[in-house]
């Protein structure tokens, strides 16, 4: 399901010309750029390169891709204030290079990871993907990235790790929302250790094949397609192996709104809205949420025997 | 300058009408704007359907300003200026559930009734849409002779349960950051507080201004 793609969908039809012509031209500037000799930008022509060695056709669902403008413009991310043009606007100001993240916890081989060293760890792949917020709206976005099963076994986690913990990046000089006690932080997010481990979860670095922009989590981020966007953590600082189920941002904010699984699931509504439906961004008529955000096929076997309307 | 402001002229309260008129067009005319030329964002109908909701509460807490404001500052001409505004907040409400109707349900009855009935900050923000139905019907001059004013004026205070019903639709609504409804809540408070802190002082005035019935039991004063 993941590799395969009909035989005759041609790339063209899944990414905007416009987008192919922009990612040569950011390939380009990428390189022209290094000449400044600038660190920042001397690793983004290494990204630059990996990206350009992906081949862009490891797409597993049909749907339009939802335009770059929209994605990168209409954001939740709370550090960088509350509207949805907020993270757009203000997070500009955060230092993605240098960048490390702390892999610790119950895993024989704890360390920490530079982005460089991340962004050589597994090859890059290019997945499409589904976005379904918590909120009620979709988008569908290319990402770059690699399984986040390759960072995890990097380490080697003993079998005592039952979950994985997530912390994002809380910089009060380069977020300006950690200001409020709005959430706390900083923003964590968890999985449960097969989760974690399914091939559809993913570390992206990249998007519509340009280096990932602030706003949507850079450096790296973490995306679950099957759960609601805010489960997918992103510009990841810390990752951490435990045995308890973490206490996520969202579920400590309020217990009885989020879960910790927070999979998308058009059977149980949010206590104060339905989530059987919604609005596709960029499209006019609102559709029918799917079970699992449509990937059921490839996750649901994760949660057999389980109340979902208990586990939510 | 002092007594222009203090007594305008019929000319001048019939500008300031128009440009009353004109100045609450700004924000329909601005959405229409933007959605014609693509600019209200990646989803243009939350960016409608809050615009139109963020101005009948707007509107409706600047309607509600007019009286505090006549007499804080003593001008009484303002009173010509609160129709127009509670009729705006009005027409935005209609807008806005229009919005819901239409753009966001689809006129999907059974959808709407079930949010009506289960949803309980869709329940207060229909209840105060509801409440303001009457209040737009019966805003002509016509309309309050047939009343008779004070019938009028008592079915007119409903506009103060449509204030908090309003507030606490937006308060409901919000994910995490209540700071917006808060402004509005606090806003809301002053308004109503003045007004409570005006019936304390006139009924003072009232006991001083007859310093007899000050001794006389309240249950006999109601006769």
């Amino acid at each position: 399901m993941l590799i395969r793609r009909p035989a005759d969908l041609a790339p063209s039809e899944i990414t905007p010309q416009e987008i192919y012509h922009q990612r040569r031209n950011f390939i380009r500037h990428a390189g022209s750029l290094a000449l400044l000799g600038s660190a920042t930008l001397t690793s983004g022509s290494a990204l630059a390169a990996a990206l350009n060695g992906i081949a862009p056709n490891k797409i597993p669902i049909e749907d339009k891709p939802t335009p770059r403008k929209d994605v990168i413009s209409y954001n939740n991310y709370y550090e960088f204030g509350v509207e949805k043009e907020d993270p757009a606007h203000y997070a500009g100001t955060l230092k993605t290079r240098p960048w490390t993240v702390v892999v610790e916890g119950l895993c024989n081989k704890p360390r920490s990871f530079s982005i460089e060293e991340l962004l050589k760890l597994a090859p890059l792949e290019e997945r499409l993907y589904r976005m379904r917020c918590v909120e009620g709206w979709s988008m569908v976005i290319p990402w770059e990235g690699f399984p986040l099963s390759a960072l995890l076994r990097a380490v080697q986690p003993q079998g005592s790790a039952k979950y994985v913990a997530f912390s994002t990046l809380a910089d009060s000089k380069m977020m300006p929302g950690i200001k409020y006690p709005i959430l706390q932080w900083p923003y964590t997010e968890g999985l449960r250790m097969d989760e974690a481990m399914h091939p559809l979860a993913i570390l992206a670095v990249g998007l519509y094949g340009e280096e990932l922009l602030p706003q949507n989590g850079a450096p790296i981020r973490l995306v679950v397609p099957w759960k609601y966007g805010f489960k997918s953590a992103k510009s990841i600082v810390r990752i951490r192996l435990q045995e308890a189920m973490p206490a996520t941002a969202w579920a400590v904010a309020n217990p009885k709104e989020y879960g910790f699984y927070s999979n998308v699931n058009p059977e149980v509504d949010h206590p104060r809205w339905s989530q059987a439906t919604e609005r596709r961004i960029g499209e006019f008529s609102k559709r029918k949420t799917l079970m699992f955000n449509g990937y059921a096929d490839q996750v649901a076997s994760l949660y057999t025997g389980m109340d979902l309307k208990k586990n939510f | 300058m002092r007594a222009w402001l203090k007594t305008p002229s019929r000319t001048a309260i019939s500008l300031f009408k128009i440009a009353l008129f004109l100045l609450c067009l700004i924000p329909l005319t601005s959405m229409a704007w933007r959605f014609y030329t693509d600019s209200l964002g990646a989803n243009p109908i939350e960016a409608i359907t809050h615009g139109t909701g963020d101005w009948a509460l707007r509107l409706l807490l600047a309607s509600l300003t007019i009286t505090p404001l006549r007499q804080v500052a003593g001008l009484p001409w303002l009173m010509r200026l609160r129709r127009m505004l509670g009729l705006y907040a009005f027409f935005y409400a209609l807008l806005h559930f229009t919005t819901y109707l239409w753009l966001d349900q689809f006129f999907d009855w059974a959808g709407i009734a079930h949010d009506i009935l289960k949803r309980p900050f869709i329940t207060v923000g229909f209840a105060a849409f509801v409440l303001l139905v009457p209040l737009a019907a019966t805003s002509f001059n016509a309309a309050i002779r047939a009343l008779g004013g004070r019938k009028w004026q008592a079915l007119h205070r409903s506009v103060y349960a449509i204030g908090i019903l309003s507030v606490v639709h937006y308060w409901w609504l919000v994910k995490r950051d209540i700071t917006q409804p808060a402004i509005y809540a606090f806003v809301l408070i002053v308004l109503l507080g003045a007004r409570a802190w005006q019936r304390e002082k006139e009924r003072r005035r009232q006991l001083r201004a007859t310093p007899l019935r000050r001794v006389i039991p309240i249950n006999l004063q109601v006769k």
